[in-house]
């Protein structure tokens, strides 16, 4: 672990860095992939920047609309640069409404645009795992399994190593994916469900769960509606994509020879 | 692939996917453990977000006694803090402030002032200055930041009514509104 870095009089959080560093090469990665997929590129790099900036500006009002009295004392502290005094769920919230009212008015289409997001998404995933190694959060839970790691004064899980280590192999499946894929959409949608899946299965190695009525953590029931709402679209969205892609083919070529290829 | 093979493939992802479903619905329930409901996350005092807070007993600046342990039941906010450090001498005046507005309520603002790389005229002067009224607690040898793990200063540990650190914040200077956020979160939390 390696949370803050000092110099001189400035003290640099390691974790923040590493998550620029993994937003920068993530949108490397979305500019590359969207010129392949012929999507306009400066209009998804604008898109992904006011989205962004959306959030942070909604995340900051979450939690100011949590404290009203105090902020109202003080409105100006709205524009203070504190990562703590952010709601990372009206963040969330705020930045997709914002993303897809620009993928409307821009006219880019949603299902290759997210598509172009896929793998700069999951490279992201995997810098936030480094980000969690470096900071020591996200630690595990209490074990005495041989590969323990001495952590916060015990020996726990290093669910760090097995986040970023599985967050890799996702990023990979994913690319490997990229030449060929099944439907608009299905990237995307792989990304976000092999992602789901990833925090249901670590979840229960983790130490700093929070947990629901009955002993249930609540990541994993979250990861769990969203794995299945991805599996929905996929569903939907594959079933409409192989149609699409089987009647023009049938209908140009008279065989699914190329169908084949494309898959 | 084979215009047959197409169904068939449609129903294989089909299984996958309910079979993925099925063992994560699984997973869940057998992961979950009902003995951590409300519990802390660890019994193992630790300076981190969500364990408790490790106890130490320090002299105060007029001659007194604080130990953390005696202030269970109350928010506490523990700063460190030295009279060389720029940011800790601009975020005082937020913490005084904090404490006459939060004073009389179940809120304790302590300053741990690392007496060690620090000296008591400076410490004086500084308190003077301010016109400090929270309690200001002398680290003379250094070992309550060593068992807070203080890398830099200034560094603020937030505390609820059952010992459990909420929040840590290393550097600053942190503003009036999120010392008031930070502590109304905590009042809110019901213990």
């Amino acid at each position: 672990m390696f949370p803050y870095l000092r110099l001189g009089p400035f003290i640099l959080p390691m974790a923040s860095l590493a998550l620029l560093a993994g937003f920068w090469a993530g949108l490397s990665v979305i500019e590359r992939e969207a010129a392949r997929l012929k999507i306009n590129v400066s209009a998804l790099s604008n898109t992904i920047f006011y989205s962004l900036l959306a959030g942070l500006i909604g995340a900051r009002l979450g939690y100011a609309l949590e404290f009203p009295a105090v902020y109202s004392s003080n409105p100006l502290s709205l524009l203070a640069l504190t990562p703590t005094t952010l709601s990372p769920s009206a963040g969330l919230v705020v930045g997709l409404i914002v993303f897809a009212i620009f993928v409307q008015r821009k006219a880019m289409p949603i299902r290759p645009t997210l598509d172009a997001i896929a793998p700069g998404l999951a490279l992201f995933m995997v810098f936030v795992g480094f980000a969690h190694l470096l900071s020591g959060d996200a630690y595990g839970a209490p074990t005495s399994v041989p590969w323990a790691i001495r952590l916060w004064n015990e020996y726990r899980h290093p669910s760090q190593f097995y986040e970023t280590f599985i967050a890799l192999t996702i990023f990979l499946v994913i690319c490997e994916r990229l030449p060929k894929p099944a439907g608009a959409g299905l990237n995307f949608l792989l990304t976000v469900a092999l992602s789901s899946a990833s925090r249901v299965f670590l979840e229960a190695f983790r130490g700093d769960s929070i947990f629901l009525p009955g002993g249930f953590r609540e990541a994993q029931v979250v990861a769990l509606v969203v794995m299945a709402i991805s599996f929905y679209w996929m569903r939907r969205w594959m079933y409409s994509g192989l149609e699409e892609n089987t009647s023009d083919l049938t209908v140009s070529n008279g065989t699914l020879k190329n169908a084949d290829k494309r898959r | 692939m084979t215009e047959s093979g197409i169904p068939s493939r449609k129903k294989r992802l089909e299984f996958l996917m309910a079979l993925s479903l099925v063992a994560g619905v699984l997973w869940t329930v057998v992961s979950r453990v009902p003995s951590a409901v409300g519990a802390p996350l660890s019994n193992t005092p630790s300076p981190r977000e969500g364990f408790l807070a490790p106890d130490f007993t320090l002299d105060t600046l007029d001659g007194g006694k604080v130990a953390l342990s005696e202030l269970r039941g109350k928010v506490v906010v523990v700063n460190f803090w030295a009279t060389w450090c720029l940011p800790c001498r601009e975020e005082t005046p937020a913490l005084e402030k904090s404490y006459e507005q939060y004073k009389g309520s179940n809120v304790v603002i302590l300053g741990v002032n690392l007496t060690d790389q620090d000296s008591m005229r400076e410490v004086d002067s500084f308190v003077q200055e301010f016109g400090l009224t929270y309690p200001i607690l002398l680290d003379r040898d250094g070992r309550v930041s060593y068992l807070y793990q203080v890398k830099g200063l200034p560094t603020t540990f937030f505390i609820n009514r059952d010992g459990i650190i909420r929040t840590v914040l290393v550097g600053g200077p942190m503003s009036e509104t999120f010392i008031r956020s930070k502590i109304e979160a905590l009042l809110k939390e019901v213990p």
